[in-house]
Order: C-alpha cells, then structure tokens, then sequence
C-alpha cells in the first residue's frame, strides 16, 4: 500500500514510517522539520501541509491512505499559531483526500480532548463530548481539528475516516507531553490530588496505528492500552520525586521559572485523571498491547535515568 | 466480628481482596492497597470500638459478582456509608470493597479528592456507578443523598425522598438490590442544624452543627441490618410509575431493616469503649 505520512520528522512518525516500510509498503513523508538520515527507501518532501507543494506531492503520489501526525500539542506554542497548524493542515489533508482519490485516512488526535474536571468520569467513551475547554481554552484547537476530521465521516462517506484519541505516549523516544513532564528532576504536583494518567508504549502506539491502517477502521476510536496510574506512582516507577505544591503557589509559577503560561484551567490536568474507555478500538481492530504500564514506565526510566 | 477475621492482619484481608491489583497494588480505578491499609484501619477501630457496629444478615451480600447496596443514611455525615465499606471488608469472606459514590465536593478539596479516589469512593456519577457494576463489583448507594446525612437527630429514623436513578441502573444492569437498614448514626453525631452559610465557606452542602458545635463522633452503638436481595426485571427505560413501584419497595424494605436494627439495638449491652465488649 502507497501511505502518505504527514508530520514524519516527529519520533513516533519516523518509528512508524521504518516499520511500515519493513512491512513492504511505500512510504511517502511529509514535514516542514528535516528527517536528518532518513533512509532512501523513504520519499521525503520538506513541504508545509498547507501550501501548495504539499497539493503536488498527493497529486503526484496519490496516496492510497494518509496518517495525519501533523499536529502539534506543545502547550508552549503559540497558541494562534497552533490553532493554524492543527485546523488549517487537517482541513487541507481532507481536500487533497477528496481530490486525489486516496481511500483511508487516520487521524492521530488525542485523549485530552475529553478535558480533566472534577466531575468528569473515569473511562470516557467516544460518544462523549468534551468538558471544561471554557477553563482551558488551549486545547480548543485541538478539540475543533478533531470534531473537524469526525465530520469527514460523513462528508466524505467513500473515504474510510480513522480518528485516533490516543493516550499519552512513553517509551525511549521520551517525546511527547507527558514525556517532557516526567523528564525533570522532579515531577511537579498540586498537594493534595493525584490523578491517573494512563500511557501506552511507543512501541504499541505503533502498532496501534498499524492496525488501524490494515484493518481499515472507520469511527472515532479511543486508543489506549494498559491500566493508569496515579501520577505520584508513575514517577515513583520512573525514577523522580515528586514535588507536591500547594495550589495557589503552582498558579503563580505559571508563565514563571520557563513553565508556560497557561489558563488556571491547565492545572486540572495535574489535578484530575484524563482516562479513556479502549474497547471499541480493541473489538474493531484486536489490538493487545505488548507492555503493561510498568514495563513501559520502565523504558522510560531507563532511557532517560536521573541525573 | 467473627474470630478468624479478629486475627488475620488488615494486609492479609487486602490481598484476599479480590480485585485485578496490579503488581504495585493498584487497580485500574486507581484503588490503591496502600491507602486501603491505612483506610481500614482507621474504619477498623471506629467499626469495632468507637462505634461498636452490629452487623445483621451480611449472607445476604453476594460473595463474588456485581450488587448494589442500598440503604438509608442515619444523620450527621455519611459514618453509615463509612461502616458499610467497614461490614464488608470485616464481615464477608472473602472481603469485599464495597464503593460508595462519594459527594461531588469531596473530590474539589485537597486530600480529600486524593483518599476518596485512592479507597475506591469514586465521586458520584452516574458513569461511574454503570461501570464499577459492569465490572461486577459491589456499589452502594444511599438514594436519600445529601438530604439524608442533613437529618436532625429528631429525624433520624424517618427516610426523605428517594432517588429513582438506583432503580433504573439496577434494571438496566441486571443488578440485584441488597437493601440496608442502618442506625447509629445520629447518636454519634446528632445534628441540631445545619450551617448552609458555612458549607458554602468550606466547599461543602452544609456543616452540621452538634450540641459540642462540630460534626465529630461520640462513641455510640450503631447496628445495620442487610435485607433478602430484591431483583427486579426490566430494562431501566420503563415508565416513571413503575419505576416508583420498585423505588417504593426498596423504601418500604429499607424502612422494615430500620425498625429491625432498633430493636436489636435495644437488646444489646449497654456501650463499654476501648474494651471490645460493646456489643
């Protein structure tokens, strides 16, 4: 199968586009960051998903499926620039599906398009809309990119829509949001609340994805595998203490200390659990995930040991 | 409490527990053994000593697979709630985590948000009580809800209105309904009003004041008797009036187990704190 991948240069894209080729399949790449020693059997285009080159290379190419990774998440971002990104590029890989005949497009979103509150569930089902975006208004863009790609389910009915909310991702990459949390020396708390986090392994993220290519799911399908944890024991497993803060001090380092500068809404991310309801996705596709939730907190410690 | 239970360590009952732990001792509700030590053995010395609790009919609990607990909530805060979990965990063989839906506000304040979900009392939503049913494990309930616990001491028998989403779920969930009678209560901590202005302070429904102003238990006997499981069938999208049917029934049941509890509670020994004998 010809597969478009666009966002390649990211860590999880180029594990996916190596194991994709290794599976005998065509791969062509697309990013505005370089992949420094991207092997040739890889057609790599350093093109902007929004401009017109990236419109050359899926007319040229045609594509048989798109996975969609050109998503940024990155709290620190600017946030119009983001939502440009995130909105601007998802819109353009439907246009360029509908005009150039491609017949499955995976969509990678993500889980904390649920939002975290107090009075949310644990175990979000994909029917499920999202809750306290008033309180976190940076992930808007990433809630509209979503909603945006399940409309394609209709819009576009001969195309088979893929749309991924994957959990937090860790592993060896040690790319990611929760990555990038737990590298410090010290993982930061709000005193008093320990919300689950739940993560899946890069490894099975992959072959996440490559199921959901092979067995050509069409839905809106929550991605996770093995059981959460509570964040003080994530960071026990992976090696660092934790640093309990009281609340109002956290608020006030907030755009301080190189944290970014966030809506007081942000917090109910580190105060309240994000968990997602896996099952359709594991019916529709059989997937089984291949590290428990120690195993991969492990592979994280063990790639990034503190120093 | 039966002997065996007297003597086997709070971590063993845990470990008969039996809930899918993973190796570090957590659940995939986030129920934790750790905190579940330290939780029982504070409910341990309020069950046995403190309160000196009386439990009646605990044969009535299924041993293993899903049921909901339904009772009545005696006054003061929900100590009935907390000596319910205790029953079960005490009582039964194997021990059961009984999980109770905790009120909304716990889970905004420090701490408490962290104990309430570390101790399996997810707050209460009608989610999560689908799902801890779908995963047949044991829920509780107190359909009174918050009007229950701010009973005045006068009150303290009597049952306000009763929620009807129990009902619903136990039919849509194929759940039988083991109802509760529980008394004791207000005796240890007998309300003579409630402070809606201060709970708005703290976060809370309301503060119940007591002739010593706080809401802190006496020592007081407490007696909870469990009925005959009710199963009903449907499918939980029934009309309201047969719903109310079913509702009335628990209530009806729940308010017999109530009466039963006080009598027993007349017959026993009169209360001797920190000796065990209470009973």
């Amino acid at each position: 199968m010809k597969i478009l991948i666009a966002g390649v240069a990211g860590g999880i894209s180029q594990k996916l586009a190596l194991e994709l080729v290794a599976r005998g399949h065509q791969v062509i790449g697309i990013d505005v960051r370089p992949w420094p020693g991207a092997p040739s059997s890889i057609e790599m285009h350093r093109v902007d998903l929004r401009k017109r080159a990236a419109e050359d290379v899926f007319r040229k190419s045609r594509p048989q499926a798109v996975v969609h990774m050109a998503t940024v998440a990155q709290l620190g971002a600017n946030i119009e620039d983001r939502a440009r990104i995130n909105l601007d590029g998802t819109q353009a890989v439907f246009e360029h599906c509908k005009n150039y005949g491609v017949e499955q497009c995976v969509i990678v979103g993500r889980h904390t398009y649920y939002g975290a509150a107090s009075d949310t569930a644990l175990y979000h089902r994909e029917t499920e809309p999202p809750h306290a975006l008033g309180e976190f208004p940076e992930l808007a863009d990433l809630v509209a990119a979503d909603l945006f790609a399940g409309a394609a389910l209709w819009q576009q009915p001969r195309l088979t829509t893929s749309v991924l909310r994957l959990c937090y991702t860790l592993g060896p990459l040690g790319q990611g949001t929760l990555a990038s949390f737990l590298k410090g020396r010290a993982v930061p708390m709000v005193m008093g609340f320990d919300p689950l986090f739940q993560f899946l392994h890069e490894d099975d993220v992959i072959t996440a994805l490559i199921l959901a290519l092979e067995k050509k799911v069409r839905g809106v399908f929550n991605v996770a595998g093995p059981q959460p944890l509570p964040l003080s024991a994530l960071a026990h497993e992976v090696g660092r203490p934790v640093l309990p803060l009281p609340e109002p001090i956290i608020r006030m380092m907030l755009g301080r200390f190189g944290l970014p500068k966030l809506a007081a809404g942000a917090l109910n991310h580190i105060k309240y659990p994000v968990v997602i309801d896996s099952s359709a996705f594991k019916t529709a596709t059989g997937f089984v995930h291949k590290y428990d939730e120690l195993a991969t907190a492990r592979a994280f410690k063990q790639a990034f040991p503190l120093r | 409490m039966s002997e065996p239970t007297q003597r086997e360590s709070i971590e063993a009952r845990i470990d008969r527990l039996e809930l899918p732990f993973n190796a570090r001792g957590i659940d995939p509700f986030g129920v934790s053994k750790k905190h579940l030590a330290v939780f029982y053995k504070a409910l341990g010395f309020l069950y046995r000593r403190y309160l000196s609790v009386q439990c009646h009919g605990q044969e009535n609990i299924p041993v293993r697979g899903r049921a909901m607990l339904v009772g009545n909530h005696s006054g003061g805060v929900a100590l009935d709630g907390a000596m319910v979990v205790a029953a079960s965990f005490f009582e039964l063989n194997p021990p059961r985590l009984a999980q109770g839906m905790a009120e909304k506000f716990l889970n905004v304040l420090p701490f408490a948000s962290e104990w309430t979900a570390r101790c399996g009392q997810l707050t209460g939503l009608p989610e999560h009580a689908e799902r801890l049913l779908e995963d047949d494990r044991l829920l509780m309930v107190f359909p009174e809800g918050a009007k229950g616990t701010a009973k005045l001491f006068k009150e303290r028998y009597s049952l306000v209105d009763f929620g009807t989403g129990f009902i619903r779920l136990a039919l849509k969930t194929k759940t039988p309904i083991i109802p509760l009678g529980f008394v004791g209560g207000a005796d240890a901590i007998p309300t003579i009003a409630n402070s809606y202005a201060l709970g708005k302070l703290v976060g809370a429904p309301y503060v119940p004041i007591t002739p010593w102003l706080l809401a802190l238990p006496r020592p007081a006997r407490c007696d909870v008797h469990f009925g005959a499981p009710l199963i009903f069938s449907g499918t939980g999208a029934e009309d309201d009036e047969v719903i109310m049917r079913y509702v009335d029934e628990v209530k009806a049941r729940i308010a017999e187990l109530i009466e039963r509890a006080r009598e027993s509670r007349h017959q026993r020994a009169p209360l001797s704190l920190f000796t065990g004998g209470a009973r």
